[in-house]
């Protein structure tokens, strides 16, 4: 983990420094896409790894038995690798009825949009592979596209079960991404910024920052995002599409070796990343909670640039905690809720899901307005802007602690206009 | 690199089209078409459009083809629907084809690129003056602003003539400081079309309801 860092800072010194005197432009930026899709790869690789292990493990606890035991030493660290090699060994079979090339083609499709996805969070402070303003928004979007090569996987094996499996799973993620993307807004309302970096920074400064402990509309919408990204990643309690226990493996009932594993790899892909958003939307980030540690931390990141080194590695390791944390109780879920019918999914996607999140946007859009007009203040916290050391601030908090006060942001004061003009006439 | 980069995605757009015309089969349409978009996407990414693509992605790749290959599994009565044209209608649509790529051809032929240089690089321009930097992509701001009738990258260019050229990097373009004439926005507009569309999916689903006969008792 600690070695991910040290890459990640030499493109930062790749970036910055003396690099581009002897390699042309398109060299450096070869190198530094190099490095960044590594690291990306290694976080979409690891944690996939590491749960799916950890799911074989729980699950064993859970229904009293051991797990694995035997490979890597006494808690079957290696489970896993051991998994993947046997998968590697095993025949790529295509039935006959399949499209083969398109069923060829779906679990990549899958496996690319996951690993898309993961370009646009920060792992820690500035531990970022792209940054953009509409993040969040890419994000969802990318990952969106899993969709259609679960779609293609179910149409192209020709086979009743893939068929019926993929429409069932393609109808479901569907239809829950309107949740989902209703609750993702809303912290992005509340901050202002739909930059994932943005959303971390204003989380600093104590546990009643996160955005989480907000207001009460984003308290429950946390859990309604979480239970939408159950079934939008086909955990169970929402996983009648695969239903493995008793019914066939559903879209993916023809596929095995190297291509079933992809799809594999995706979904605990798939549900560390949704873990992730979660922490960074809600759960503050790589923010301990701990006021004078997280000052004590963003300190160190003002200064050297040794210290922002062990700003990044600390809010990494404190990133990763949280979101394996979020990750063990989507396992603890699946190992203690039966299964819904596929009525019911649909049901509590858009009778109750629906809704409440339509209800969670619309009260935390007035909630602000009503504090304003019965306290002359935004937010019964410490307003957003001023959490975050003045040098650390994009120009966004910037703009958003001056209109915090104000509801309108329109209303520019009469001494914000004149500092214009002196700095103009500078 | 970036023009390398472009003759990746503009041949994966142009083929992916191409293949989406001569594939016979309906659902690897779908994939090329998939390919297609996406590399358009992937065009407005390098343009610095970073929101149109991924609205493109999101709507076009993640949205429209979806919904394409769920009608065509919902519909479809043999295992593999497979469309097969017969040589007029080859011919036909070769025809239109042609006729729509020379247009388009002899208009971009007849703009005078050399001109209108100046005025494509101007966006870098102001772009450059510290708030926002789009042109590294991040449109999100802007388009939000303008959609409440703020240009910020208008107000900045009136006070660029006010000021003079050097001054510019101090000005503070964020939206606290527009200037007090608004435009209209396009706020409105949306909403409307946005509204029209929900009243067009509410009809729709109207007329295509399942039509139950209730009994009627006469006399």
């Amino acid at each position: 983990m600690n070695l991910l860092i040290a890459a990640t800072t030499i493109t930062d010194i790749l970036e910055s420094s003396s690099l581009t005197n002897w390699l042309p432009a398109w060299g450096v930026l070869f190198v530094v896409a190099v490095i960044h899709t590594a690291l990306v790869g290694a976080f979409f690789g690891l944690p996939a790894f590491v749960f799916i292990w950890a799911e074989r493990k729980v699950a064993g606890r859970i229904q009293d038995r051991l797990g694995p035991t035997r490979v890597g030493g006494r808690f079957g660290w290696l489970q896993s690798l051991a998994d993947g090699i046997k998968l590697i060994q095993k025949e790529d079979l295509a039935p006959d009825a399949a499209d083969k090339w398109l069923f060829r083609m779906a679990p990549y499709i899958v496996v690319v949009a996951t690993f898309a996805a993961f370009m646009f969070l920060p792992f820690s402070d500035g531990l970022v592979a792209v940054t953009m303003d509409a993040g969040l928004f890419i994000a969802l979007a990318v990952l969106s596209l899993e969709v259609l090569g679960i779609v293609l996987a179910g149409y192209s094996s020709g086979s009743k079960w893939s068929l019926f499996g993929g429409m069932r799973e393609a109808a479901q993620m569907v239809s829950y991404e309107v949740p989902l993307g209703i609750t993702a807004v809303i912290p992005v309302l509340i901050v202002g910024s739909m930059n994932l970096s943005d959303i971390a920074a204003v989380q600093a400064g104590g546990v009643f920052n996160w955005l989480i402990f907000h207001d009460i509309f984003t308290f429950l919408a946390f859990f309604v995002f979480f239970t939408v990204t159950l079934a939008s990643n086909k955990r169970a309690p929402f996983d009648l599409a695969e239903a493995e226990s008793e019914l066939v493996g559903g879209f993916h009932t023809e596929y095995s070796g190297m291509r079933w594993s992809f799809f594999f790899l995706a979904e605990y892909s798939a549900m560390f990343f949704v873990s992730a958003l979660g922490v960074i939307l809600f759960l503050g980030a790589w923010w301990t909670g701990i006021g004078p540690i997280d000052s004590f931390f963003a300190g160190l990141g003002e200064g050297s640039f040794f210290g922002t080194l062990v700003l990044r590695a600390f809010g990494l390791h404190v990133f990763l905690i949280k979101s394996a944390m979020l990750v063990f109780v989507q396992i603890w879920i699946r190992w203690s809720m039966p299964r819904l019918r596929i009525d019911q999914v649909m049901t509590t996607c858009l009778k109750y899901l629906v809704p409440i999140s339509c209800f969670l946007f619309l009260g935390a859009t007035l909630y602000p307005l009503i504090l304003v007009t019965v306290s002359g203040q935004g937010s019964l916290l410490e307003p957003m802007g001023e959490r975050i050391p003045e040098s650390k601030k994009p120009a966004v908090h910037k703009a958003l602690s001056q209109t915090e006060a104000s509801p309108s942001m329109f209303a520019a004061t009469e001494t914000e206009r004149s500092e214009v003009a002196e700095r103009s006439a500078r | 690199m970036e023009f390398f980069l472009f003759a990746v995605y503009a041949i994966a757009a142009c083929g992916g089209a191409l293949a989406v015309v001569l594939t016979q089969n309906v659902v690897r349409m779908a994939f090329w078409l998939v390919v297609s978009l996406g590399a358009v996407s992937g065009l407005f990414f390098m343009m610095g459009a970073d929101f149109v693509g991924g609205t493109q992605l999101l709507i076009y790749v993640g949205g429209t083809v979806v919904l394409l290959i769920f009608g065509v599994m919902l519909t479809a009565s043999g295992p593999y629907v497979s469309i097969e044209n017969s040589p007029a209608e080859m011919l036909q649509a070769g025809l239109v084809g042609l006729a729509f790529l020379s247009l388009v051809a002899s208009t971009v032929l007849a703009v005078q690129w050399d001109d209108n240089f100046e005025k494509l690089s101007d966006r870098g321009h102001v772009a450059n003056s510290g708030y926002n930097p789009e042109e590294t992509g991040n449109t999100s701001r802007s388009l939000g602003t303008a959609l409440l009738g703020m240009r910020f990258d208008k107000d900045l260019s009136t006070v660029h003539q006010q000021v003079g050229e050097e001054h510019v990097n101090h000005v503070h373009a964020d939206h606290t400081h527009a200037t007090a004439e608004l435009s209209t926005g396009y706020l409105l507009p949306f909403e409307i079309v946005s509204v029209h569309l929900l009243v067009v999916l509410i009809g729709a689903s109207y007329l295509a309801r399942a039509k139950r006969h209730v009994p009627v008792i006469e006399g």
